[in-house]
C-alpha cells in the first residue's frame, strides 16, 4: 500500500473505530493520521509480533485523546486484529479513549492527563542511552497541550541532556476545547520557544508526506540535540465536512451516515 | 546515624550489586543525603533541577524499560505537587517508582507550614496498588531497602532525615507487611507508625509504669496493613489506640478502623492531627502543639481505657 493509501485506510479505520461508539475524538485523531502514516510506514523500527521487543522505536502520544488514529494504524500494521477496533471505550476493552501502555500491544507510553508526555519521554530516552539502544522515542503532542507547563520542565530536560534520540512532534491544529488555542491562550512562536529552551527545531506542513518524511531524516541526522517538528494541521483533516466543522470537531458524532461519507469520501 | 545517612549508606550498596537502580532528584540532593552517590554511579544519578513532575514522569519512563528509580524530595512534593503525574503516569501505568517523602508531617520542624504534609498518607494510601512505608529509624530504613528495591510496583517511602532515637537494634528484620510487636500486653493497643513509634514506645513504658499492659504494635508498612496483627491484638484487648504524624483523616487511624470496623468492632481512638492548619517551630514543640507527644498518647489511652468497652 502506497503511503496516500495508507493514510486514507488509517483514516477510515479511525473513523470506524470512533463509530463504533457513537462519537469521540474526531478532529485530533485526524489531524496527526499523515504523521502516523510516515512513522509506521517509514520510521518506527517495531516489530508488531513483538511489541515489547527490546531496542525499539517507540511513540509517545501525548495528547492520548488521539488514541484511535493510532489504534487504526497499530491494526493495520498488525500488532492486533482490525476488529479490536470496534470495541473502543466498552468496559474491558484493549482500546480505550485515551491511550493505555498496559492494554494496548504497540502503546508505548500512557496518556491522557495532558503534559505527561515529554517528560515521560525523557525517561525512556535516558532508559535507551542507559541501554546503549540506537531508538528514537517519538512524541506527540497537541498545541494546545502546550498551555501545560510540564511541557516546559521536560523541554528543559531534554534539551539539557542532549537527548538526540527524542523527536518531539507539536500537532498545531490550532484548536483546543473551550476556542482556538490563540484566542484561548496563545502558544505561538511554538518554534522559537522550543529553539530558545535548546532544541533543533522545524515546521512544515502536517499533510504533506514528503516534507514531513524529510523533516525526521534531518532531526535523525543532527546529533547532540533534541528536536522539535511543529507540523501545522488541519483538525478533522481528511473528511469535508469534518475539516469544515469548526470548534466542534473536537469531540463529535460519528453517526451513520456521516460515517458512510466520509468512507465515501476516503475512498 | 542520620537516616538519610542510613539510607543512601544502604542504597549504595544495593546500587553496587543491582544496576538497574536510578536516583532522581529535584534539588534537594544535598538536603536528602544523596549527594554522594553522584560521585559513585554517575551514570544512574540525575538531578532534574526544581520540577518534581517532570521527575516522576522521568522516573515512569525509566521504569517502563526495566529501571527502579528512586526519586526524591521533600514529602508534600514528591507525594502532593506531583500527584497526579504519580496518579497516571506512575500508579494507572503500573510502573515500578519509588518515592521518597523526606521530612513527612512535623519533622519539617522549620521548614514550616508549606513544607509539612499531613495528607501524604492518605494520598497515596487512596491509589490503586502504591505501598506507603512509614519508616521510623535508621536501623529500619537500612534493613528496608533490600525489600523495597525488590517490590516490584510504585511505592511511597516516608522518613525524617535526621537523627532520631533508636527504636531498633541491629538485629531487627524487616518484614514488609508485617508489624512489629514492640511489647505484649492485654489492656490496650498502642498502633504507631514511623517516627510516632518512639514516643509510642515512651508512653507504654510509662503506662506499663502506672500498671496498664500495653500490647505495642509498630507500623512500617501503612499499606498493605498487617491486618491479621491488628484484628489479633484488638481481640485480646478490646482498645485500640493509633498514633501517627499525619491527619486523623485516610492514614494510620482510617486504615486501622477500616479493617476493624469491618472485621472486629473495636473501640478506637487516635493521636493524629485534627484539621490543625500547618507552621513552623521546633519538633518537641510541634510534637505538643498537635498533641503527638508521649504525654498526649498517655492522655489519649487513659482517656480510652476510662471508656466502657464494644
Amino acid at each position: 500500500m502506497d503511503i496516500v493509501q495508507f493514510s486514507k485506510e488509517i483514516r477510515r479505520q479511525t473513523l470506524r473505530c470512533i463509530h463504533s461508539q457513537g462519537s469521540g475524538h474526531v478532529g485530533g485523531s485526524l489531524s496527526i493520521v499523515d504523521l502516523l502514516a510516515v512513522l509506521y510506514s517509514k520510521h518506527m523500527r517495531v516489530d508488531p509480533s513483538e511489541p515489547r521487543k527490546a531496542g525499539r522505536d517507540k511513540l509517545v502520544l501525548s495528547k492520548g485523546h488521539a488514541g484511535p488514529a493510532l489504534y487504526a494504524t497499530l491494526a493495520l500494521k498488525g500488532f492486533f486484529p482490525l476488529e479490536w477496533l470496534d470495541t473502543l471505550n466498552k468496559l474491558g476493552t484493549r482500546l480505550p479513549s485515551h491511550v493505555n501502555i498496559n492494554l494496548t500491544p504497540g502503546v508505548d507510553m500512557t496518556a491522557g492527563s495532558l503534559g505527561q508526555g515529554l517528560s515521560c519521554a525523557c525517561g525512556l530516552a535516558l532508559a535507551n542511552k542507559a541501554k546503549g539502544y540506537d531508538a528514537t522515542v517519538y512524541v506527540i503532542t497537541g498545541d494546545g497541550e502546550l498551555q501545560e507547563g510540564q511541557n516546559w520542565e521536560g523541554a528543559m530536560f531534554a534539551a539539557n541532556k542532549k537527548l538526540d534520540n527524542i523527536i518531539v512532534f507539536v500537532d498545531c491544529n490550532r484548536m483546543q476545547i473551550d476556542g482556538y488555542t490563540a484566542d484561548i491562550m496563545n502558544v505561538e512562536n511554538i518554534q522559537a520557544k522550543f529553539e530558545a529552551f535548546g532544541f533543533a527545531t522545524q515546521r512544515v506542513n502536517g499533510h504533506d508526506f514528503d516534507a514531513l518524511d524529510k523533516a525526521i531524516c534531518i532531526a535523525k541526522s543532527q546529533k547532540g540535540v533534541a528536536h522539535c517538528i511543529v507540523m501545522d494541521t488541519v483538525k478533522g483533516k481528511g473528511v469535508s465536512f469534518y475539516e469544515t466543522m469548526g470548534l466542534g470537531v473536537h469531540s463529535t458524532a460519528v453517526t451513520d451516515e456521516q460515517y458512510k461519507l466520509a468512507l465515501e469520501e476516503l475512498e | 546515624m542520620e537516616m538519610r545517612k542510613s539510607y543512601v549508606n544502604r542504597l549504595a550498596q544495593l546500587m553496587r550489586q543491582n544496576d538497574k537502580i536510578f536516583v532522581l532528584d529535584s534539588d534537594l540532593a544535598s538536603a536528602g543525603g544523596t549527594k554522594p552517590l553522584y560521585a559513585e554511579f554517575p551514570d544512574r544519578c540525575i538531578d532534574v533541577g526544581i520540577a518534581e513532575a517532570n521527575m516522576t514522569c522521568i522516573a515512569a519512563g525509566l521504569a517502563a524499560e526495566g529501571f527502579i528509580p528512586f526519586i526524591h524530595s521533600f514529602a508534600p512534593f514528591s507525594a502532593r505537587r506531583a500527584f497526579d503525574q504519580i496518579a497516571v503516569s506512575v500508579c494507572y501505568s503500573e510502573q515500578n517508582v519509588k518515592i521518597i517523602g523526606f521530612d513527612p508531617g512535623i519533622t519539617a520542624t522549620t521548614n514550616g507550614g508549606t513544607h509539612m504534609s499531613f495528607e501524604d498518607v492518605a494520598a497515596m494510601r487512596a491509589l490503586c496498588n502504591v505501598a506507603v512505608l512509614d519508616i521510623v529509624d535508621d536501623v529500619q530504613i537500612a534493613k528496608a531497602l533490600p525489600d523495597i528495591v525488590n517490590y516490584n510496583g510504585p511505592m511511597y517511602i516516608r522518613f525524617m532525615r535526621k537523627q532520631t532515637e533508636r527504636v531498633f537494634d541491629e538485629d531487627y528484620e524487616f518484614t514488609f507487611g508485617k508489624a512489629d510487636k514492640l511489647f505484649d500486653g492485654d489492656d490496650i493497643t498502642i498502633v504507631a507508625s514511623g517516627m510516632s513509634l518512639i514516643d509510642a514506645r515512651a508512653a507504654a513504658a510509662a503506662l506499663r509504669e502506672r500498671g496498664v499492659s500495653v500490647d505495642l504494635l509498630g507500623i512500617h508498612t501503612v499499606k498493605p496493613l498487617d491486618e491479621q496483627a491488628i484484628i489479633d491484638s484488638a481481640r485480646k484487648t478490646g482498645r485500640v489506640l493509633t498514633v501517627e504524624n499525619h491527619s486523623i483523616h485516610g492514614g494510620l487511624y482510617s486504615a486501622v478502623c477500616e479493617v476493624l470496623s469491618a472485621q472486629c468492632p473495636t473501640l478506637c481512638d487516635a493521636v493524629a492531627v485534627r484539621d490543625k492548619i500547618t507552621q513552623v517551630g521546633s519538633l518537641d514543640a510541634l510534637k505538643r502543639d498537635y498533641g503527638l507527644s508521649a504525654d498526649d498518647i498517655i492522655a489519649r489511652a487513659e482517656g480510652l481505657l476510662a471508656k466502657r468497652r464494644v
